[in-house]
């Protein structure tokens, strides 16, 4: 098959389940609408394999796909094409998308079962994944941003989906301003970077990056680089504009997993994994990343300690792992940021389909303080969400232990990393093991404080095979990039991944050789402060359930600012949000009412009593008529013998 | 004996009053009567008070081209009568009466 066929089928096929769920929107049925939309995530990701398969023969140093299927845009210099590039990189991401994407459309044939607006949701589902694989296959930066802007869309759809619930509209629309802040900064650096380089080209932008950093914070490569990464935060939700994706589990479960978790919010580390020589060029930017990353690592987990929702968990968790990937490329560990966004996507996706299974069988309560020894009534689900736990809290030699190692050893030991950087790793772990825990001990285990009426059951086949399939994932996706000294230890196991991304990597500059001691102490001081951090959990939350209310309560101050997410969004709310309505009430009130309108209304009041006063002239009585004339006849008289 | 003394004595001047009172004589006609044929006979009042000071120029300045002129208004004059006159008989036939009001039907 030609490559041209291969992408288009890869690229349309979502497009057009679409086009057919969503021309029959009002259907209700969740068979037929799930069985199209998942055919056509199905269709996708096979041809995502056939892609790579294509990829794998080629030789390594060639290996790439470039498909143009129309010239967009010729103004002046600049041009634009509806590329699209397949390269070692962007294949990675569209197994991903189509690969996760798939199983989640099929958990969602049974999750939405009940739901009126199914084909609507479907439609939404499909769209969201053309729009994702526009996103990563566009081989410039304009073609990029119309995927970014076009899941932006269809985030903001799916979270208020269920939009009768005006609390549920409102974070849709929280989420789509807040990227919108983030958008308007992607611009601006898009724009930057047309003004250095000449071109919006990927590839041509790559090999146009000087040889040489810049250490100036005022180049324009710097502030480019820089408003890139505002428009990460947006999108990936980093401080400071990751507020709005907490709000997103408004939307249905299996959504949270495929957008917010898996795909959509991994956008930003993407970007800059794409242009990463470009990043690499810019020093400054990379610590600013690298700083953003850790913080909201560590102050998202720290919201995750106290959370009683367990989506909110979910989301919190969420945004901590985000800032590990940021914290990666950031110290230019951009391997490491792909790898630990790959293993993400496994278990995150698995947790939250993990946790749509639960709030299906709890009949749609979230509260984790009415659950508790589900693990009985739910054996494939807690099975499937334990190794999803294991795998995020690091334990070896589950998938995100040597992701997350990876990131923390690196920012370490790389030239752009700080020993702080890697405490601040550190602490997020630790963190990220507690809440973990405590979401396990609170949903699974333990006493049961599920109310009278619930009863419990497993899900069915539908919603536990996509579980399983991701458990697996998430347990043996590690293996592809094995750390060098464990690699090493087990006798040379390559890192696969590593090598697979060389073509399109930039290796960190000035990297020294590897202390393996040094390397092995950091590992086992974060595993084992992880260890220590999760048995304390499940000995404040399993063995003595009033242990961790005792604690709350000598520690309420700290522990309400934290339960309400540091005031951020208050803060928001005070310093930008309502100066802004304010600002925006007084202009609308003494601008457009007072001045624009009123100035309307007066021309339009002259030219209408001016015609009240010429209609009346126009009676359709002759003699008046008549009279007009002979006035007019006696008025040019007077005039002309009075001269 | 005929004394031409007053006939010479007659100037231009004469004709134009002449012309001036016919020709308002007219125009109150039109402006104040309601009957359709009297409006028609005032209109015909200004066109010839208009003509009397034609002639009038034309003899005093030796040219001939107001006279010609004159026959041209009384031609025009001739066909707007039998138009007018067309309208009044229609206007009597359906209202039984020529005041100048029933005009106002014609509009569309």
């Amino acid at each position: 098959m030609s490559h041209q066929l291969l992408i288009s089928t890869l690229i349309l096929s979502p497009l057009i389940g679409f086009l057919i769920n969503g021309l029959r929107y009002k259907r209700h049925s969740a068979n037929v609408a799930g069985g199209v939309a998942t055919a056509a995530a199905a269709i996708s990701f096979l041809s995502a394999i056939l892609i790579f398969m294509e990829l794998l023969a080629m030789p390594k140093e060639g290996r790439q796909i470039a498909v143009n299927f129309f010239e967009w845009m010729t103004v002046a210099s600049l041009k634009i094409n509806m590329g699209f590039l397949v390269d070692p990189l962007n294949v990675i991401m569209i197994l991903i998308i189509t690969g996760v994407g798939s199983l989640i459309h099929l958990f969602s044939v049974s999750y939405m079962h009940h739901d009126e607006g199914a084909a609507k949701y479907f439609a939404y589902l499909n769209l969201f994944l053309f729009n994702m694989l526009v996103l990563v296959l566009g081989d410039n930066l304009l073609v990029m941003f119309v995927g970014w802007e076009g899941v932006g869309l269809c985030s903001y759809l799916l979270i208020g989906f269920w939009f009768k619930d005006s609390d549920k509209a409102a974070a849709g629309m929280k989420a789509f301003v807040t990227n919108r802040v983030g958008d308007a900064a992607f611009l601006l650096g898009m724009f930057l970077l047309f003004v250095s380089f000449g071109t919006l080209n990927f590839q041509e932008i790559n090999n146009m990056v000087p040889a040489d950093p810049t250490f100036s914070w005022l180049s324009p490569l710097t502030l480019g680089t820089l408003f890139l990464f505002i428009g990460a935060t947006g999108k990936s939700a980093q401080i400071p504009l990751y507020v709005w994706l907490p709000d997103a589990m408004a939307g249905p479960t299996p959504v949270s997993a495929l957008i917010h978790a898996a795909t959509m919010v991994t956008a930003g580390v993407y970007m800059i994994i794409r242009l990463n020589p470009l990043f690499l060029h810019t020093p400054n930017t990379m610590l600013v990343i690298a700083i953003i990353g850790g913080l909201t690592a560590v102050m998202a987990a720290s919201i995750g300690l106290t959370q009683w929702d367990i989506k909110k968990v979910l989301a919190y968790s969420t945004v901590s792992q985000l800032g590990y990937m940021f914290l990666a490329v950031g110290v230019g560990a951009f391997t490491a940021g792909l790898f630990h966004l790959m293993t993400h996507a496994f278990f995150k996706a698995l947790m939250f389909l993990g946790s749509g299974s639960v709030i299906h069988a709890m009949h749609e309560e979230q509260d984790i303080r009415k659950m508790g020894g589900l693990k009985k009534h739910m054996p494939i689900t807690h099975f499937t969400f334990l190794i999803g736990w294991l795998a995020i809290i690091g334990m070896p030699p589950f998938s995100g232990f040597f992701s997350k190692d990876e990131i923390l050893w690196l920012s370490f030991h790389s030239p752009l990393g700080h020993p702080a950087l890697w405490a601040l790793g550190a602490v997020g772990a630790v963190m990220t093991a507690f809440y973990m825990t405590r979401l396990m001990a609170l949903t699974f285990w333990g006493k049961s404080r599920v109310p009278q009426d619930v009863h419990p059951h497993e899900s069915p086949a539908l919603m536990t095979i996509p579980l399983i399939v991701l458990a697996i994932l998430s347990a043996f996706a590690g293996w592809l990039g094995v750390p060098h000294v464990i690699g090493a230890a087990l006798g040379h196991l390559p890192n696969i991944l590593a090598e697979f991304l060389s073509l399109n990597i930039k290796p960190i500059p000035n990297l020294a050789e590897a202390n393996v001691t040094t390397e092995i102490i950091l590992m086992s001081v974060s595993v084992g402060f992880a260890l220590i951090s999760a048995a304390l959990a499940y000995h404040m939350y399993v063995r003595n359930p009033e242990l961790p209310g005792k604690f709350t309560e000598k520690v309420k101050g700290l522990h309400n600012f934290v339960y309400n997410k540091y005031f951020v969004d208050e803060a928001y709310e005070g310093s930008i949000i309502q100066p802004l309505v304010q600002t925006s009430k007084s202009i609308w009130f003494y601008v457009d009412v007072n001045f624009i309108d009123k100035a309307t209304y007066w021309i339009s009041d002259i030219i209408k009593g001016g015609g009240s006063l010429v209609r009346s002239l126009q009676n359709g009585n002759l003699q008046t008529y008549a009279m007009y004339v002979a006035i007019g006849l006696v008025m040019t008289l007077t005039f002309i013998l009075v001269r | 004996m005929l004394n031409t003394d007053i006939f010479t004595q007659i100037g231009l001047n004469h004709y134009l009053f002449l012309s001036a009172i016919l020709f308002v004589i007219g125009m109150a006609g039109v402006l104040l009567r309601r009957n359709a044929i009297v409006l028609l006979m005032s209109i015909e009042l200004m066109l010839n008070a208009v003509n009397i000071s034609f002639v009038a120029f034309s003899k005093y300045s030796g040219k001939m081209e107001g006279q010609i002129m004159v026959f041209f208004v009384m031609t025009i004059a001739a066909a707007e009568a039998a138009v007018g006159l067309a309208l009044a008989v229609t206007i009597f036939k359906r209202f039984r009466e020529v005041n100048i009001r029933f005009f106002e039907h014609l509009k569309g």
